[in-house]
């Protein structure tokens, strides 16, 4: 008896173990593997981690990194803002009005498959080869999908919670502020958290043109120099940013939002 | 506290999505009445009930307290089957208040009659706890407190205690019968529960299956309270009801029987 539960908590103790340290044992299985894959070839086809590891020191101990890192941020937090900000009433308004909806469905379903990059050109004829046009560049790479995430949200409202708040006394703008928009708080952070992810995705785009600084112009940079080992830094560095971005968002929505029903 | 008002359903049909639901329902509730709608899913009892809420368009006249029904009202509160109606984002406290906000009544008193109400209820531990906090029969006191804050004359419960397990269903059905005495509403309940009706009922209305559903037949339950389903009378009420359902099952069974060789 004795015996079998010792089995068990042992059983138990390992899987921990494995929870915790799985997912580290993946990231050195995969090093190890770019390793071994990176003595086969150039180092410019591909260069090694340590090599890329030494890169990274290199342009942290110029400044590089922090400014990069520093102006593709503050591009996606404007970007990604505004369109989280605009894109939510106007998804509210779509989701709670058929009219409305119907009007601009086709627009949405028409914008929402051209991916930004297509609209680089057009921006910098618009908005001018400066930050307008990157940040421009991102809030149309969020909107979209903020508008889409809240339309669904608002037409997700139980209609009986609806019908409850009307016979309590509430009018229909009471109703809207009170029983609508609260009640869409899980698809705001749905799609704030689908923005971000567009908004990272859209930066080295946006930085394609004309960007002295950013992740996104290092590594376009990268290229002109014939610096694969500092395309691999902003590649990691990308990745890195948006998991630690998409994790304080989490953290915020859970933190402050949990009385809403989110669930991240 | 407010008197129950009388309800008068005049020769009513409902239309939904082109489907006549319901037709040519006529019935008297008194004021202060506790009166069961009875009959198996689907008759169209919940459509009855909200038609009353005024939730839907109706041919023919409901009135309340004699005044015609055109749309949603504080003086017919509404207990939905379903708790997700209330806001999870407000306390116990906080949802019960929301009726008397809207009426504008300050702060310090609304707090007060959150708190009389959820003592009423019986949820005087949980004023501050969140629905989500609660067991499904909380949220159903809950309800309750939320809708009963407002004062209505009526209140049109549907199927309040459908979603509970078996002991907390009795154990509201007790509360409920306590509450509706306190405060003395005309009360609507739609259940396909027999032994429900008859425990808490002056009247038990059955209908018939629909499309075109229509009522089938009314019983008073002349029983004493508090009521037990052991006395005879009530075994009595409880076979003639379950005939009366079973013969509106079996019109649909054989109804979907005859359907089939076509198919």
């Amino acid at each position: 008896m004795t015996g079998k539960r010792r089995d068990t908590s042992g059983g138990s103790n390992s899987r921990t173990f494995l929870k915790t340290f799985s997912p580290i044992l993946s990231v050195l299985a995969g090093l190890a593997l770019w390793e071994a894959l990176s003595r086969q070839v150039l180092p410019l086809f591909l260069p090694s981690p340590l090599a890329t590891a030494r890169a990274a020191v290199e342009l942290w101990s110029d400044g590089t990194i922090v400014a990069a890192v520093a102006a593709s941020l503050r591009r996606i937090a404007i970007g990604w803002g505004l369109g989280v900000l605009l894109g939510i009433p106007l998804g509210i308004f779509m989701g709670s009005s058929v009219v409305v909806r119907r009007l601009l469905d086709p627009y949405i379903d028409f914008f929402r498959f051209i991916p930004p990059i297509a609209f680089v050109t057009l921006a910098i004829i618009w908005l001018g080869p400066g930050e307008a046009s990157k940040v421009g560049l991102i809030f149309y790479a969020t909107i979209f999908v903020v508008i889409v995430s809240m339309i669904a949200g608002v037409q997700a409202v139980n209609p009986a919670r609806i019908r409850a708040a009307a016979t309590l006394g509430a009018g229909r703008l009471r109703i809207l502020l009170t029983v609508v928009i609260p009640s869409t708080v899980p698809a705001m952070v749905t799609g704030a958290r689908l923005a971000m992810g567009n908004s990272f995705l859209t930066v080295v785009s946006a930085e394609i043109v004309a960007a002295q600084e950013g992740v996104g112009a290092l590594i376009w940079t990268a290229r002109n120099y014939g610096r694969t080992e500092w395309v691999f830094v902003g590649i990691i560095l990308l990745g890195l940013l948006g998991y630690l971005c998409d994790r304080l968002l989490r953290l915020c929505a859970t933190r402050f939002l949990k009385r809403y029903d989110v669930k991240t | 506290m407010v008197a129950g008002a009388a309800i008068d359903l005049e020769n009513i049909s409902i239309t939904l999505g082109g489907q006549p639901i319901v037709s040519q329902v006529n019935l008297s509730i008194k004021a202060g009445e506790f009166v069961c709608l009875l009959g198996p899913s689907g008759c169209g009892k919940s459509t009855v009930l909200n038609a009353i809420a005024g939730f839907l368009p109706v041919d023919g006249a409901i009135r309340v307290g004699g005044t015609a029904v055109r749309g949603p009202g504080v003086d017919r509160g509404v207990v939905f089957q379903n708790s997700d109606v209330l806001f999870p984002w407000l306390t116990a406290s906080e949802n019960v208040e929301y009726g008397p906000t809207i009426k504008g009544v300050a702060k310090r008193e609304r707090a007060e009659l959150a708190r009389r109400y959820l003592e009423l209820v019986g949820l005087g531990n949980a004023i501050d706890k969140f629905p989500s906090e609660l067991s499904g029969g909380m949220r159903q006191r809950l309800q309750m407190a939320r809708v009963l804050v407002n004062e209505p004359s009526v209140v049109l419960m549907d199927e309040p205690f459908g979603a509970l397990d078996a002991q907390t269903r009795e154990v509201m059905q007790v509360e409920l019968d306590r509450i509706w005495r306190a405060t003395k509403p005309t009360i609507v309940f739609v259940t396909h529960d027999i032994g429900e009706s008859i425990l808490l009922a002056d009247r038990v209305v059955t209908m018939t299956t629909g499309p075109s559903a229509k009522i089938k037949a009314v019983h008073d339950v002349d029983l004493s309270h508090p009521r037990t389903m052991s006395d005879p009378q009530a075994l009595t009420l409880q076979s003639t009801l379950r005939n009366e359902i079973g013969e509106e099952v079996s019109k649909v069974l054989r109804q979907q029987g005859l359907k089939e060789p076509g198919l």
